[in-house]
């Protein structure tokens, strides 16, 4: 018999764990200590920025041209989004001015953190992939960003956040 | 040009991509931080291994099939329930010793390898090593001791891509796991 499991597509377990495998392989291979951590961050972030260009040229290959930048937003918040996270964003926030701020309520690659403060010290680390993916596929729109990510400390959900500045 | 109407299957195609992306993304770091193809292939093998003791539980609860009855059925689930489900294919299974512990999984195409071309520079890195580790590791969950190789590499210049399986014993359930 089978368990229960919610509903979701086989394909996601595979790219969950290699995503963690990738973490533990990032951070078992180099030391321990502050700059080592930056320079990890900056591994994972750098990766999932090439993987978000790839994504996205090929999610976009029939696509017509955006209208402009809120256009190219909202496709990463629901096309791009559901593509890797097989969901939507749930909040898109905008000041007009280049920040927009993401919200995902239950961001599904922190499934193994506990709540806590191990929580919030390990959180950069399974958010860094995501930020890059982000960056990487606004980059092949046409868009430069800086994308940071945040995590609350509610245990009941996990929201991430996500700020995209433009850079000019 | 319209792009609803196969949002489901490009939507899962793309998940795969997903995967087969950020594993590339994985084999480049891994060639930039080790020397030579033979410690990458190693790596490859050892993060398989633990993949492929996490996937067994997702494999486990997703599929609900039940104990293997011998090497044939296994052979049989990996290549028509796992590959189809994780990656989409269905390898054939062939070239059985006569003692029926050990066999060929056949992939006419490699997914993992769309796009990827080897550099002159790594012509012996075994790029898809990770699924030898997937294997390996998963059957020990299931008390099975295998060995996995790849045989033949479409990337190395084969007309297809080989993975052979050896059975080597069955392993006792109360005794702790191989590697770690």
């Amino acid at each position: 018999p089978s368990l229960h499991l919610p509903r979701r597509m086989a394909d996601e377990a595979p790219f969950q764990i290699l995503h963690n495998e990738v973490i533990q392989y990032i951070y078992t291979s180099a030391e321990n200590g502050e700059t080592e951590n930056g320079r990890n961050i900056t591994k994972l972030e750098n990766m999932g920025f090439r993987v978000g260009q790839g994504l996205i040229e090929r999610l976009t290959k029939d696509t017509a041209r955006f209208k402009d930048e809120l256009d190219i937003m909202k496709f990463i918040c629901k096309d791009f989004w559901t593509c890797v996270f097989k969901k939507q964003i749930d909040n898109l926030r905008t000041n007009h001015q280049g920040i927009y701020v993401l919200q995902d309520n239950k961001f599904r690659l922190l499934g193994q953190l506990s709540a806590g403060k191990q929580y919030l010290d390990q959180a950069p680390k399974y958010l860094a992939f995501t930020c890059g993916l982000v960056r990487g596929a606004l980059s092949n729109l046409g868009v430069k960003s800086i994308v940071t990510a945040e995590v609350s400390i509610m245990p009941a959900c996990k929201p991430l956040v996500i700020h995209r500045q433009v850079t000019y | 040009m319209s792009r609803q109407s196969n949002r489901t299957t490009d939507s899962k195609k793309m998940n795969s991509e997903l995967f087969t992306l950020t594993y590339g993304a994985l084999v480049t770091q891994l060639c930039k931080d080790y020397e030579n193809d033979e410690e990458v292939n190693k790596q490859l093998d050892k993060m398989g291994y633990n993949i492929g003791v996490r996937l067994i539980e997702d494999f486990l609860a997703r599929s609900s099939i039940g104990r293997c009855q011998d090497f044939r059925e296994t052979a049989d689930v990996i290549a028509k329930v796992a590959f189809k489900m994780y990656l989409g294919i269905t390898p054939s299974v062939t070239n059985w010793s006569p003692a029926g512990d050990e066999f060929s999984l056949i992939l006419e195409n490699n997914p993992l390898v769309d796009f990827v071309e080897l550099p002159d520079n790594h012509s012996t890195l075994i790029y898809s090593n990770l699924l030898c580790g997937v294997l390996r590791g998963a059957l020990e969950m299931v008390q099975m001791a295998v060995d996995v190789r790849f045989a033949q590499d479409t990337l190395r210049g084969d007309n297809v891509t080989e993975i052979r399986m050896k059975f080597i014993k069955r392993i006792e359930e109360n005794l702790p796991a191989g590697d770690d």
